[in-house]
């Protein structure tokens, strides 16, 4: 329950606004009336939650209003709770791990969605479980990148491996994933440069990266995690489609969700995507890393208590 | 920079709708602004932005000023045109400047906004306009933070202003204020760390590094793909610290930017900037009426305009457009051009700003890679005079020798001679529009037809 209790805690501020504000309108409200589905609709789009999964949900609701007679607003309220874990996905899904290691885990996204904070995160916790960690530091782009990844590194007792400024981020990848052999590493987790979804030639090199693990580990990488700021909007959707195509998401860890951002887009991901959420950030301490329970994420939302 | 396109298309088809009317009615106008109001929302626009923006329109649109040159498709899109300047701040943005230096900039904003890279981008910005400006390395808390910009300081030549070990943010603060006095720099930019707005102690740090600085501006940096919480995060800053402009980074992805509508609407802080790419010179000034126009579609014309005056020689420029309206457009022409464009900055960025439809839609599907410019270069240069002016004379081995000369392949020379005739047309059909009457009569509107 561990999950649930941090979840909570970092969803504070979301379920006092979206949450919050559903349960206002579903006390506050009577009949159930356009007017009523209008302000629903309202508050979905102002959670992030998208144009085209809001209508689905509330079109959802429209229907049910029509087909069943006696029809009160906490009985909408369930089924829209009801709708909200369909569409997220009934089971948790965890990361993707070798049959026999190395599990080898590249975190792509955009810039500043956090992706050396999530690797450092996920490099503690891998360490705590007894796993040998090497970390690649395939972010040569940005200044001191590496130099983060050095201290994260530090944290959690993983080896390193970096390049000078400005080398091929695929000669990192490489020499990491010998490292790995040599050192019968259990993970490696491969830590690139942020980038623009729209920019293709940076596309192309982090196909490269990809291409430089499928060959020197067949089966490799078992997960493809793209790290998505909570905090964006629809744009998220458009970088899990293109991140998708070009190297093959395979998972998305959710950062950032201890501010106020209302976690919304998540449900337009799961539906219009089909790319499983697994890893949630909730703060900036190392252990702030939780896997995401949808279930429970669903619940967290909607709990009234 | 592909901005605000999708927000763009989808106005445009709604507006086409309109435009092609002669006589508007009340559904009419009802229809073409929920589709208004669906692509607002999926740019990110804030819901509350979008309901007094459409109310606004529709009691303009309704309440009609007639105007007599255009239909009332026409004036709806002009009266969301102008609304939509409006609602981005129609005054200039300059930055403040204190009347005795040096002038302090605080840059805040939440983890992730680009504040380390637009302090570097905003120093270099002032260094341009020949002023001193000290960065000042206030982020203590992540990891590295600090060595990043100083790294980005040697690589620009741009002076940091850092203390070794953990100090106070605040102490760092006031102590480079009072280094920049001494050293003689006139402008200080404090890059503070990454907070959420709801952090009641690191907003007070931030507070306190205010009061302890005074600072002539205090900038919120603000990722343009931020969703509905944009506004909510900025008003956060606004009440708290109080904020005198804001930045808007990472306009150069797909982001639809409803974040700059929004924001302003909401705080009345001005956006003072935007970034516009990875490298340092990618920081723009704001100015929301071209934007606008942009995303109407209606390009942004005047931002090339200046792009070009600052790289093109006056004499050439009369020349090409000499060439343009009588359509002798040579290799030698588009060697030239490679040359100047290559002064104007990245190419995405410069197609981005042009119209979105008419004889331009083609250009916006070209992937540049800047490199590509030498090769192309070097192809031209690998030609004979007579190649040069007459590129059909080019055989095969005339194209293996070009190819051998220029160290590429025969592919490559094929490729740019398409390359060329593409552009070719392009400006013969640029030579159409500019010759043609409509494109003066309608001024502003010119992708009305």
């Amino acid at each position: 329950m561990q999950f649930l209790q941090k979840l909570k805690a970092g969803l504070s501020k979301t379920r006092e606004n979206l949450a919050g504000r559903i349960e206002k309108l579903f006390t506050r409200t009577r009949g159930v009336e356009e007017d009523f589905f209008e302000q629903l609709e309202e508050i979905l789009l102002g959670a992030d939650v998208g144009v085209t999964t809001t209508l689905r949900l509330v079109d959802g609701l429209r229907e049910k209003v029509k087909k069943e007679r006696n029809v009160d607003v906490p009985f909408l309220f369930s089924a829209l709770r009801e709708e909200v874990v369909k569409i997220l996905g009934e089971d948790f899904q965890p990361l993707n791990m070798a049959p026999s290691p190395p599990t080898v885990i590249l975190v792509v996204g955009v810039n500043g969605s956090g992706k050396t904070t999530t690797t450092g995160k996920l490099a503690y916790r891998f360490s705590r479980q007894g796993q040998r960690v090497i970390l690649a530091a395939a972010d040569t782009f940005r200044a001191a990148a590496a130099d983060q990844l050095a201290i994260w590194a530090k944290k959690a007792g993983a080896t390193l491996i970096q390049h000078q400024p400005g080398a091929d981020p695929g000669a990192v990848t490489f020499d990491a994933l010998k490292a790995a052999f040599s050192r019968k590493a259990d993970v490696v987790l491969v830590d690139t440069a942020g980038r623009l979804h729209t920019k293709g030639n940076l596309m192309e090199e982090l196909k490269k990266i990809r291409r430089v693990i499928e060959r020197e580990l067949p089966g490799a990488p078992h997960e493809v995690l793209l790290v998505l700021d909570a905090t964006i909007g629809q744009n998220a959707l458009v970088q899990a489609r293109l991140f998708k195509e070009a190297v093959g998401v395979t998972g998305i860890a959710l950062t950032k969700l201890d501010g106020t951002a209302k976690g919304g887009v998540v449900l337009a991901i799961a539906q219009e995507l089909n790319i499983p959420v697994k890893l949630v950030g909730v703060g900036e301490g190392p252990e702030d890393l939780e896997d995401f329970q949808p279930q429970e994420f669903a619940q967290a939302l909607f709990d009234r208590n | 920079m592909a901005i605000f396109t999708s927000l763009a298309e989808k106005l445009q088809n709604t507006l086409r709708k309109l435009k092609s009317k002669g006589k508007l009615s009340e559904t009419d106008v009802n229809e073409a602004l929920r589709e208004i109001r669906l692509a607002l929302l999926e740019a990110d626009v804030n819901f509350k932005v979008v309901k007094e923006f459409l109310a606004k329109v529709k009691e303009r649109a309704v309440g009609q000023e007639v105007l007599g040159s255009l239909t009332p498709g026409q004036q709806v899109v002009k009266i969301v045109y102008e609304e939509l300047t409006n609602l981005m701040g129609s005054e200039g943005n300059k930055l403040n400047w204190a009347s005795r230096p040096p002038t302090v900039i605080v840059l805040a904003g939440l983890q992730g906004s680009g504040k380390t890279t637009t302090a570097a981008k905003l120093a270099y910005f002032c260094q341009k306009q020949g002023r001193h400006p000290l960065l000042v390395a206030a982020d203590v808390y992540r990891p590295a933070a600090i060595e990043q910009l100083k790294v980005l300081g040697q690589q620009y030549r741009l002076s940091v202003f850092s203390m070794e070990g953990r100090h106070d943010p605040v102490d760092i603060s006031r102590l480079s204020v009072e280094q920049a006095v001494s050293s003689g720099y006139d402008t200080v930019i404090v890059d503070t760390a990454g907070r959420l707005h709801i952090d009641e102690e690191m907003m007070g740090e931030l507070k306190a590094i205010k009061e302890a600085v005074q600072p002539h501006e205090v900038l919120l940096v603000l990722d343009a793909m931020t969703g509905q919480d944009a506004v909510k995060v900025a008003e956060a800053f606004h009440q708290q610290v109080g904020l005198t402009g804001i930045i808007l980074t990472k306009l150069d992805g797909d982001a639809r930017g409803g974040a700059a509508l929004s924001v302003r609407a909401v705080t009345g802080c001005p956006i003072k900037f935007i970034g516009v790419g990875e490298k340092v010179e990618a920081l723009e000034p704001f100015h929301p009426d071209r934007i606008a126009g942009r995303i109407l579609g209606m390009g942004d014309v005047l931002t090339i305009i200046e792009k070009a005056q600052a790289a093109f020689d006056q004499s050439q420029a009369r020349e090409f457009q000499r060439k343009i309206r009588q359509k002798e457009f040579t290799l030698e022409d588009f060697l030239a051009q490679l040359k100047q464009i290559k002064k104007m900055g990245s190419l995405d960025e410069l197609v981005s700003l042009f119209p979105g439809s008419g004889p331009f839609k083609q250009l916006k599907d070209l992937q540049f890679d800047e490199r590509e410019l030498l090769h192309m270069e070097a192809i031209i240069q690998s030609m004979t005079p007579e190649e040069r002016r007459n590129p059909s004379i080019i055989n095969a081995s005339r194209k293996r020798r070009i190819a051998a000369g220029s160290g590429t392949s025969v592919q490559d020379v094929n490729r740019l001679l398409r390359q060329f005739g593409e552009a070719q047309k392009l400006i013969e059909r640029l030579g159409e529009v500019s010759s043609s009457k409509r494109f003066k009569g309608k001024g502003l509107f010119p992708f009305l037809s």
